[in-house]
């Protein structure tokens, strides 16, 4: 039977060090709303969300209230947007209709957001492909809970050259679109490489075509309770951290999983995954940098932030996959700068660069997130930050993304504040040597010869 | 059989048992377990509960107890045995 301790010990990492789940999302297929007239498609698509998503938050707020966990974030993805609107959009705003739909349905069923605004373009861009994407900048600014992501590379097919290079001028036109809202129309698109087909957590959430019709996955969180465990064991060695850092990954996802079951059960939809990310927030005590500090770093950035953050997200995907039996997703630490208060200050401090940050995206599960850079930075120079991330996880076969914000009108030594849970951000500076020369060149950068495994 | 934990937390005072259990048993939530000590210089009592013959449902125990512990100046709360057994057993 379980004891007044271990009922304590839950209770102080709910109220004390930040436990929470972080979201519960709900994976819609919308294949089977796919028709040749707009009209038609986007009431089968607002039909077809707001019937399978009608309960989501209410279950969330029931779970949550039943068991005394929080759990922050009610969510939806949907199958990419180019595939569904591919029949029926013409033109950019063509696309741009389907994402107000989509908004709209987010607003009925009271979803804060909605991911999968996205194209698949790892080797090559469809006709819709391409109109999507040319339609993210005003789909970002004239809807609020639609979220955008963009593949365009993969460890099979190698880098879609081209989908970079124009991802470099769309990334800095939504930024231009949303100039009034400090550019944050950025903080709701993703470039990814290995963009997996069920993760929960926006703003790179989509609902893969390998999915079923509909799917519950949910993202677990913790930082705190991690951080909270390890202020326990230090000046200990290697072996006990590792140990305090798996046992508390491995309590942290049980939740997660539990709340996944109630939810699958409760709606009658099918449980998919728990991803076992590390999500930090801009709350204090919240952090995945003051992890890393407690490890042993003065501040994030110093010698040993590389080898502590693989560590980390080693411990924490070892502890999680006992934990649950489904695990997928990105399922790893997450290091946004922006929403994560340690990082801000290691920015501030001067410790932490945008260089030393594409070190750490190699060991971790996510890539360089929730950056703000200049708003001048050139779109080519955009497009071979991307391109550099995206050959991070190309040749590591791992997921790697790229959410900058080159914010119009400010520079380095200027503070960028988005709110909520996406926090505030000093903007970084970014490298000013050209690389236009290799991002026009055209074209595609081959599969690395280790995935030629077959 | 359905259970629940009920937790109290806060300063000692006279008669907290006794208004929890007077309220559970007017709500037919019969007691399995009860232990109790101090936790960080804190009154902690927890109670095992089963609540399958109550009529009340969760939300409503919830918020009755919430109540309950403003009244007496303790924080208490009631949440399905679950989210313990899942963290702390394997």
């Amino acid at each position: 039977m379980i004891n007044i301790f271990e009922v304590h010990e839950t209770n102080k990492m709910i109220e004390q060090e930040n436990l929470d789940v972080r979201t519960i999302t709900l994976g819609i297929s919308l294949l089977d709303c796919v028709d040749a007239d707009l009209d038609t498609l986007c009431d089968k698509v607002y039909t077809k969300i707001t019937t399978l998503a009608r309960d989501l938050v209410k279950t969330g707020e029931d779970i949550s209230l039943e068991y005394g966990i929080p759990i922050v974030n009610k969510r939806i993805s949907i199958t990419p947007a180019a595939l569904v609107g591919g029949a029926a959009c013409k033109s950019p705003e063509d696309f741009v209709r389907l994402a107000r739909t989509l908004d709209q349905a987010a607003k009925e069923v009271g979803v804060n957001f909605l991911g999968g605004y996205s194209a698949l373009v790892a080797k090559g861009m469809t006709k819709a492909d391409e109109l999507l994407i040319r339609s993210i900048p005003e789909a970002l600014a004239v809807t609020e809970r639609v979220c955008s992501s963009v593949n365009v590379g993969s460890t099979k097919t190698g880098i879609n050259m081209d989908a970079v290079r124009l991802m470099g001028d769309i990334v800095h036109e939504t930024a231009a679109r949303t100039a009034d809202q400090d550019s944050l129309g950025c903080a709701k698109l993703v470039v990814f490489c290995n963009a997996p087909d069920d993760n929960p957590f926006m703003a790179g959430a989509f609902h893969g075509v390998t999915e079923a019709d509909a799917i519950i996955n949910v993202g677990v969180s913790g930082p705190g309770v991690v951080k909270y465990a390890l202020e326990q064991v230090r000046g200990a060695d290697f072996e006990q951290l590792c140990e305090t850092i798996k046992k508390t990954a491995f309590k942290i996802t049980r939740v997660g999983q539990l709340v996944a079951q109630e939810a699958s059960r409760r709606m009658g939809v099918p449980f998919g995954i728990i991803d076992l990310s590390l999500a930090p927030t801009p709350a204090v005590g919240d952090s995945v940098a003051e992890i890393l500090q407690e490890i042993g770093l003065e501040s994030v950035g110093a010698p040993g932030t590389t080898a502590a953050l693989a560590l980390l997200n080693d411990q924490v995907k070892k502890g999680g996959v006992m934990a649950s039996s489904y695990v997928g997703g990105l399922s790893g630490a997450f290091i946004p700068v922006s929403e994560d208060q340690g990082m801000i200050q290691a920015v501030n401090a001067g410790s932490l660069t945008l260089e030393k940050l594409e070190a750490m995206t190699c060991v971790c599960s996510v890539g360089l997130d929730m950056i703000a850079i200049p708003g001048d930075t050139a779109s080519t120079t955009i497009a071979g930050i991307i391109a550099d991330e995206m050959a991070i996880g190309m040749v590591n076969q791992k997921t790697t993304a790229v959410r900058l914000i080159p914010v119009i009108g400010k520079d380095v030594g200027e503070t960028v504040e988005f709110g909520g849970l996406l926090g505030y951000a000093p903007i970084m500076p970014v490298n000013r040597f050209s690389c236009e020369g290799f991002v026009n060149r055209g074209g595609r950068i081959p599969a690395p010869i280790h995935s030629f495994k077959n | 059989m359905k259970k629940a934990i009920i937790t109290v937390v806060g300063k000692d005072t006279v008669g907290i048992i006794a208004r929890v259990c007077t309220y559970l048993a007017d709500n037919q939530i019969n007691i399995l377990d009860i232990s109790q000590t101090i936790l960080d210089g804190l009154f902690n009592m927890m109670m095992i509960t089963d609540i399958s013959g109550t009529d009340k449902t969760m939300g409503d125990i919830t918020a009755d107890l919430d109540k309950l512990g403003g009244e007496i100046g303790v924080v208490i709360r009631c949440q399905l045995e679950d989210i313990f057994t899942k963290m702390h057993r394997i």
